[in-house]
């Protein structure tokens, strides 16, 4: 704590020592902004995925749908087999048999609006929901094959796997992202800090000549830039954070385009972006320096 | 305070100088002198571990030069005064803080308000300390650079042409300061080609005159 008060205050006299360099003082804000402001977009998709996931794997997980078969000389009868069977079962919390109209949206985006259903023969759909320890899957298979025969049960298991890891995939590209800039920030804070060494090589080797230690050196270096890198970074954290809070939300209903942005406690994330700015910017310049020094004196 | 043990040094190959021996013993008066290319400078660098000796050893201060690592070399540079011929100043500093340089990396800034003072009137540029390095003139640039050399009371003084640039009166001024400061007990190693400046010190302090020519180091003085 006290070597980080020392850091952000500094130290005055030792500051003087070393010249102001303009260009690249004003390069390192804009980059750093630049930077923090990608990774909040970067975490931003990399949450969103993770919680749009969430929600669909943990909708498909309590639903199920039934498909009875569609011969119309059974399907009554056939219909009121399946809901016996569904309503006596352990976990299952409501049945309920899609309407005509219901049937007909699912198939619109297909068929278009004008599909006949009624002149053609459609299986009849229910809609399962088991309540929060679900069901016996299996057992309720067996059930369904002796009393309703033909009748499909589908647990949406088939595609709530490959869902789930196309969204942890996401995730991993969020964060693949976000170590990405950090290590851009690194790079470019170490070029920064390299130009500034050398343009310097005078005002070292005089430090040096009056009995300055490497570290007395590096220190005004590392603190600029570590100063420089975290400013940049909230300026670019700041206006990532705003341009979030601004785009239109959606209903919560796991929209993954409409829901890009931070629910709750993820707000606090994007904080820590400067702060990991700053840090990545500390231990590249002083790496940098430390090397140069070694180099030239 | 300050021994070279058979020394040996040169530049991609071509040796300066080999086996030279030199001591330093507290408080004695040297001058160092020679032709251009002899390798004063890099002598005195060995002297202040801006150099690291291919053979012999370099001790200062009682330590081995070679096995000290760079904080030490920064902390032995504490006890040494160095006034290089082309001075060396930060630029955008006032010549004040210049001078005080040596106290700031020290962490001793503190010290400085007064001893800075009586500095500047001792080298008589206490209308100049805040002015600019540039804005000097070449002796007033000498004399900060001694300013500087002396502000943190080394027990050693190592001056390269300290009287280069500068005109006889300067070159004289820059001499009596050098020479108090050995009667205050300083060790004063002093590289020159200024002969005039030789002569006209050899009645005001003992002095030892060496002549590095063709790599070797030999005692001058009869011939001066």
């Amino acid at each position: 704590m006290k070597a980080l008060l020392a850091l952000i205050v500094g130290d005055p006299l030792a500051d003087r020592s070393v010249p102001q360099t303009g260009v690249t003082a004003r390069l390192t804000v804009f980059v750093a902004a630049v930077m923090a402001f990608l990774a909040v977009i970067a975490l931003a998709v990399s949450l969103t995925t993770n919680r749009v996931a969430t929600v669909w794997a943990e909708e498909l997980a309590q639903s199920a749908t039934l498909r009875l078969p569609a011969d119309p000389a059974t399907a009554d009868a056939l219909l009121l087999y399946a809901l016996e069977v569904l309503e006596t079962t352990p976990g299952v919390s409501t049945v309920r048999a899609l309407s005509q109209d219901e049937q007909q949206a699912l198939l619109e985006p297909w068929f278009g609006p004008d599909l006949p259903l009624d002149a053609l023969p459609m299986p009849q759909l229910i809609e399962i929901v088991a309540d929060g320890d679900g069901y016996d899957v299996d057992g309720l298979r067996a059930r369904l094959e002796g009393q309703v025969p033909g009748a499909i049960l589908d647990d949406h298991a088939a595609w709530r796997e490959p869902l789930l890891q196309a969204a942890s995939r996401v995730r991993l590209i969020g964060w693949t992202v976000i170590l990405l800039i950090g290590a851009t920030v690194a790079a470019m804070i170490t070029l920064a800090a390299q130009a500034a060494l050398a343009a310097n090589v005078q005002v070292i080797s005089v430090l040096r000549l009056v009995g300055a230690t490497d570290t007395y050196i590096a220190r005004a270096f590392v603190r600029r830039f570590t100063l420089r890198a975290g400013a940049g970074a909230i300026i670019g954290a700041v206006f990532g954070v705003g341009v979030l809070a601004l785009m239109p939300q959606g209903d919560a209903s796991g929209s993954l385009l409409m829901d890009v942005g931070f629910a709750g406690a993820e707000w606090l994330w994007p904080l820590l972006i400067p702060l990991l700015a700053a840090i990545v910017a500390f231990f590249a310049t002083r790496a940098a320096a430390f090397r140069r020094l070694r180099e030239q004196t | 305070m300050i021994e070279l043990d058979n020394v040996s040094y040169g530049y991609r190959g071509n040796a300066l100088f080999s086996q030279l021996s030199l001591t330093l013993a507290p408080g004695s008066f040297h001058f160092l002198t020679g032709p251009s290319g002899a390798g004063k400078t890099t002598l005195l660098r060995l002297c202040y571990a801006d150099l690291r000796a291919m053979r012999g050893k370099v001790r200062i201060f009682g330590e081995d030069a070679g096995a000290l690592n760079r904080d030490a070399v920064a902390m032995s540079r504490r006890r040494i005064g160095v006034v290089h011929q082309d001075c060396q100043f930060l630029d955008h500093l006032s010549i004040a803080e210049n001078i005080a340089l040596p106290l700031t990396v020290s962490g001793r800034a503190g010290e400085a308000a007064n001893d800075l003072e009586e500095l500047l009137n001792w080298v008589g540029l206490g209308p100049q300390a805040g002015q600019l390095p540039p804005e000097l003139s070449g002796g007033e640039r000498q004399r900060a650079a001694l300013a500087r050399a002396v502000i943190v009371s080394p027990d050693v003084i190592i001056a390269d042409e300290p009287t280069g640039n500068v005109d006889w009166e300067m070159s004289q001024r820059i001499l009596n300061l050098l020479i108090e400061l050995n009667k205050m007990g300083k060790t004063i190693l002093i590289a020159t080609h200024d002969l005039a400046m030789i002569r006209s010190a050899k009645s005001d302090v003992s002095a030892r005159i060496l002549r590095l020519t063709d790599g070797q180091l030999m005692q001058a003085g009869a011939e001066l």
